[in-house]
């Protein structure tokens, strides 16, 4: 199995000379700007906060893909957490946001248990494949007992209380792009520190080098299995997320092409890197928006093409481009796109 | 935040003004339909429609000389691009009516975010009868009947041509409208016809290309009737399976929404099974084939397409129909130059209005009451594909419960005699 | 359950496995051979579909014989493999080898998502219908039940065809021999003098050519619509890897249990049909991490 992620362990973790710091900068500078967007661009609240709660999902994937396994999957956990949301709001009409989340985290922990409990003795085709799997028995399963889950027009998820007080679309859909963003950045700090962890190093040797892990002693699965586990609730908060500002959850949330768009936003955004996650999925959103009110008949196409051209012209991804760029303008630094070539 | 503001400042403004906005240089619109996906079968025919409505009407000068414009909305997009879309269309482009939607699913979605963003919206082509009888609404209309009162008109068209039947199986696709028009299905037949018994249920997927496991397990069964709700590919997939293979010598099949299929199928569906239209919609409406209006219409679609419209056509055309009259009679009623959003819901609320079909009018719980047609398959010949014959035109107004009531409760009341209570009227062809 | 009806879901798992195998025969050899899953797979067993309707729709306009569809349907595999396949492999995929597998994946994916919109473009978005192989050939009347024969006696007979054929191809032809090499080791097949590219290519057009043929023999019994490949695809994803990735022969045992596992399912519990396929590659690859005939390969250190 050759490896994706575009980032040696270790690069999140030397920090050196002026281009960190940078980073950082540019990192504030971003989530400011997102923090501003209800009073700059209002009628782009909504999009970016679908785009965030995307991202959280994507950075999910991404954390698989930094131990070189890419799940064909994980709109699993998604879907899971998003439908745990919606039957607690049916039972409990008015339960706090909070409590939908966790509902909904907690049931993406315990189905990534489950699943990862199987699947991480599997490693490329076959991780992608099993988890594929997986995801289209919950989606059969989802349209086959339509009396308890709407079938394929899903259930509503009626809109939760914030702190007791139940509020109107506008301030809660301003609770819950706050709450995103909040979510964005201190899960997007715990996956960088919880990379830098122990467990999380030998998590990512298990791309390199798996078997000389085994040679010390140490279990690649059960650190693959604990990645996993972080990548189904963070793919859990995205659905929960998602569920909340949409208001419907329906089985669109496990379908296979979903699983694949949350790898195609992680490859876009650059493999590997945490806030090529957010920058991707802002991205893949507004590209898909866009085209599809302009070029109708065409956006998958244009979609297609675009992912093409990121492919073949930068496999780094958006962030390779960004990295390029700023290390040419300070230190300069191998590119990272070389180094997948094994 | 910016719609508060603006409330706040037309409430401060009120008392000054007339109670009246200003002519716009366009009414704008937007529209939700399947441009891509396999519901593009209606999708696309309605938007193809909808061009001409509203080249027609701005080639009259538009309503009150200002034309409209409409934004399309690909409901095959997904779920995140529909809702964004359709903000967008309604909040940022200023959209004064929205159109929305085919799928009741994105029925589901869209009718509680219009009512919280109060822009007024049509629910144009979706079945699910639950909308109103789950909320109520004051921004959501829905300008045509619903899958009660469409599956009971093929129930009664079923008990009044086919009597004796004592065996049916039910071959639905396996989402949302398959199930719950079954469900329709099935408990009305139970206190209709009790003696009728169910000996075979099945779902395949949505989408599936083969049935010919299920066909042979039907001839098998040999049933008296075979009932499929499906649509599109999947309708034309298993009709021209059991066509092929004899089923349909042996069997009446029941097809709720074939009249959409009718051209596809050409001679593959042969006399005598039951066709409807998911309300009066067909090429050749016994009572509307000779007005002016439906015939230049129809002369202008088959130029346009090169085929004959399907029941989506006529769905558009009832909203357009409604969207247009209940304008012109907010500004009738108002003596205004244009109305304003609470006088175009005034006027909205009990509507009559006239698409294609026959006129409908919009109940107090904003359903609206159309009518419904049935009829049997016939290969006259005229065609190259089956037309109807033995039509029934039912009256909308029994097919649907009492406002405030849900139709599976109000059908489980029913009894035997509900059929002969229906107004009906008959057409030979 | 009797026997009159063990044999009459036996005939239906038959036929549907037989045209489900087809198109994972082509994914699976392209699999073996270049190590790419081919998502694009879907599309050009769908555009195979579509160019057979169009071709048989205008020669039957003229008013020729309806037996014309069936050298109809290979010119449009051929068609389909040699105007799609090629370039894809020349001009995307040949750019990529040495590109990690989930980029690989994505080109497909991409190409997949392109080639989804061009049919909708080319043939718009209404259902075709195109009958007349499977009419020219009639039905044969079993236990009381009616088949056509196309769909029971000729999918079956084809794809035992292709089976034996492609098997008699790889093991015994020159070419094939040098496919097989260049499977086995690309770099050592490069040093005897095997020109690997070219394999490549030729691989992946008769890759292509089984897609598209799996789509014009299912042409006849199905609506083709948009969207139609996109269910194929993931069906022949499980087919081929419950069979083990790149076994020919281990395709067609996958298809058969899927196949037969779906219409027993139809007959007996129907509800629970749609999830036979991913239940039976589930059960199969908890026990057989590899697939049924899949091989395990040593992980690099």
């Amino acid at each position: 199995m050759s490896d994706i992620s575009q980032h040696s362990p270790s690069r999140g973790l030397v920090k050196s000379g002026s281009l960190p710091s940078m980073r950082a900068l540019l990192t504030l500078l971003a989530v400011l700007l997102l923090a501003a967007v209800p009073f700059i661009a209002p009628s782009m609240q909504l999009l970016i906060n679908l785009a965030l709660a995307k991202g959280l999902a994507v950075l999910g994937v991404t954390i698989l893909l930094r131990a070189g396994q890419v799940s064909f999957g994980h709109a699993l956990f998604f879907g899971i957490s998003a439908y745990a949301g919606a039957f607690l709001t049916a039972s409990l009409p008015g339960a706090d946001i909070v409590l939908v989340l966790i509902a909904g985290v907690l049931g993406a922990a315990l189905s990534g248990l489950l699943v990862g409990l199987f699947v991480v003795r599997y490693r490329g085709i076959f991780f992608g494949m099993l988890n594929l799997a997986f995801s289209m028995i919950f989606w059969s399963i989802l349209e086959k007992f339509y009396h308890i889950t709407g079938g394929a027009d899903g259930i509503r998820l009626t809109r939760p209380s914030v702190l007791g007080m139940a509020l109107e679309r506008d301030s809660f859909e301003a609770v819950i792009f706050y709450l995103s963003v909040v979510l964005m950045v201190g899960l997007g700090w715990f996956t960088l520190r919880w990379f830098a962890s122990p467990v999380g190093q030998i998590f990512q040797t298990i791309k390199t080098n798996e078997t000389r892990l085994e040679y010390l002693g140490l279990s690649p699965k059960r650190a693959l299995l604990s990645g996993y586990l972080l990548s189904a609730m963070l793919c859990g908060v995205g659905g929960s997320l998602m569920a909340m500002t949409q208001g419907v959850v329906t089985p669109e949330y496990v379908w296979w092409v979903r699983s694949a768009e949350m790898v195609f936003i992680a490859v876009l955004g650059g493999a590997g890197s945490v806030r090529g996650a957010f920058i991707g999925a802002l991205i893949y959103e507004i590209v898909r928006v866009y085209a599809s009110a302009f070029a109708g008949d065409i956006w998958q196409m244009l979609l297609g093409g675009f992912l093409l051209v990121i492919i073949l012209f930068a496999p780094g991804g958006i962030m390779g481009i960004a990295d390029s760029l700023i290390g040419k303008g300070g230190k300069s630094r191998p590119t990272t796109t070389k180094e997948d070539a094994q | 935040m910016k719609k508060l503001l603006l409330t706040t400042a037309i409430c401060v403004a009120m008392p000054l003004a007339a109670m009246a906005a200003d002519k716009p240089e366009a009414l704008k619109i937007g529209m939700t339909t399947f441009l891509t996906g396999p519901a593009s079968v209606f999708g696309v025919p309605a938007r193809d429609a909808m061009d001409i409505f509203v080249k027609n009407l701005n080639a009259e000068g538009g309503i009150n000389g200002v034309p409209v414009e409409v934004t399309y909305i690909d409901e095959g997009a997904g779920a995140e691009a529909l809702t964004s879309e359709y903000r967008r269309v309604a909040e940022t482009e200023g959209a004064e009516v929205m159109l929305a939607s085919i799928s009741s699913g994105n029925c589901q979605t869209l009718a509680p975010l219009a009512e919280d963003l109060k822009v007024p919206n049509l629910m144009w082509d979706c079945g699910t009868q639950r909308i109103f009888e789950e909320g109520s609404y004051d921004y959501v209309f829905r300008p045509q009947g619903n899958a009660t009162s469409e599956m009971l008109a093929a129930v009664a068209y079923l008990l009044k041509t086919h009597p004796d039947f004592k065996t049916i199986a039910v071959v639905n696709q396996d989402y949302a409208w398959g199930r719950d028009s079954w469900d329709i299905f099935r408990t009305a037949l139970e206190v209709m016809k009790p003696d009728v018994k169910v000996v075979g249920e099945f779902f395949p997927k949505f989408g599936a290309p083969d049935f010919s496991t299920e066909i042979s397990r039907l001839q098998a069964l040999r049933p008296d009737v075979v009932l499929s709700t499906s649509w599109g590919g999947d309708l034309d997939t298993f009709v021209q399976q059991a066509f092929q293979r004899g089923l349909m010598n042996n069997s009446t099949f029941v097809l709720p929404l074939a009249e959409s299929s009718l051209e596809r199928l050409g001679s593959s569906l042969p006399a005598g099974h039951v066709v409807g239209a998911r309300g009066d919609h067909y090429f050749l409406h016994p009572e509307r084939r000779d007005d002016a209006d439906f015939q230049s219409f129809m002369k202008q679609y088959k130029e346009a397409t090169g085929d004959i419209p399907v029941y989506s056509v006529f769905h558009a055309s009832q909203a357009f129909a409604a969207l247009k009259t209940a304008y012109e009679k907010a500004i009738a009623d108002n003596g205004v130059d244009w109305p304003d959003e609470d006088q175009l819901l005034a006027a909205l609320k009990g509507l009559e209005f006239q698409g294609l079909g026959r006129s409908l009018h919009m109940r107090e719980d904003n359903q609206g009451v159309e009518s419904q047609l049935m009829g049997t398959s016939a290969q006259a010949g005229e065609y190259p594909f089956a037309t109807l014959e033995n039509i029934m035109i039912f009256d909308g107004e029994g097919l649907l419960p009492p406002v405030g009531e849900t139709s599976i409760d109000w059908i489980k009341g029913l009894d035997a005699s509900f059929v002969d209570g229906l107004t009906v009227k008959t057409y030979e062809n | 359950m009797d026997l009159t009806i063990f044999l009459l879901a036996l005939f239906d798992g038959i036929s549907y496995a037989a045209l489900v195998f087809i198109v994972a025969l082509g994914l699976t050899l392209i699999f073996g051979v270049m190590r790419i899953l081919n998502v694009a797979h879907g599309s050009l067993y769908a555009i195979g579909a579509y160019a057979t309707v169009s071709l048989t729709g205008f020669v039957l306009s003229l008013g020729l014989a309806p037996v014309l569809s069936f050298p109809l349907m290979l010119i449009s595999a051929v068609l389909v493999g040699v105007l799609l396949g090629g370039p894809i492999e020349w001009l995307l995929l040949r750019r990529i080898y040495d590109k990690p597998e989930v980029l690989q994946l994505l080109v497909t994916f991409a190409v997949f998502m392109i080639l989804e919109d061009v049919q909708r473009l080319v043939w718009g978005t209404q259902p075709y219908f195109q009958a007349s192989a499977l009419q020219a050939l009639g039905n044969v009347t079993l236990f009381g039940v009616t088949y056509t024969v196309y769909q029971l006696i000729l999918l079956s007979v084809v794809a035992m065809g292709l089976l034996f054929g492609l098997r008699f191809f790889l093991r015994h032809t020159v070419i094939g021999k040098l496919i097989l090499a260049t499977t086995e080791d690309r770099e050592a097949a490069q040093s005897i003098g095997i020109d690997a590219d070219r394999v490549f290519l030729f691989t992946f057009i008769v890759g292509a050519v089984l897609a598209g043929l799996g789509g014009a023999l299912a042409s006849p019994t199905t609506s083709i619509l948009p969207g139609m490949g996109a269910d194929m695809i993931v069906l022949s994803f499980a087919v081929v890897a419950t069979a083990g990735l790149g076994q020919i022969e281990g395709a067609a045992v996958a298809a058969l249990l899927i196949g037969l596992g779906r219409s027993f399912a139809i007959y007996v519990w129907p509800e629970v049909a749609v999830l036979v396929p991913y239940l039976i590659m589930v059960l199969v690859l908890l026990v057989r991490p590899q697939g049924l005939f899949g091989t395990s390969v040593a992980r690099k250190i």
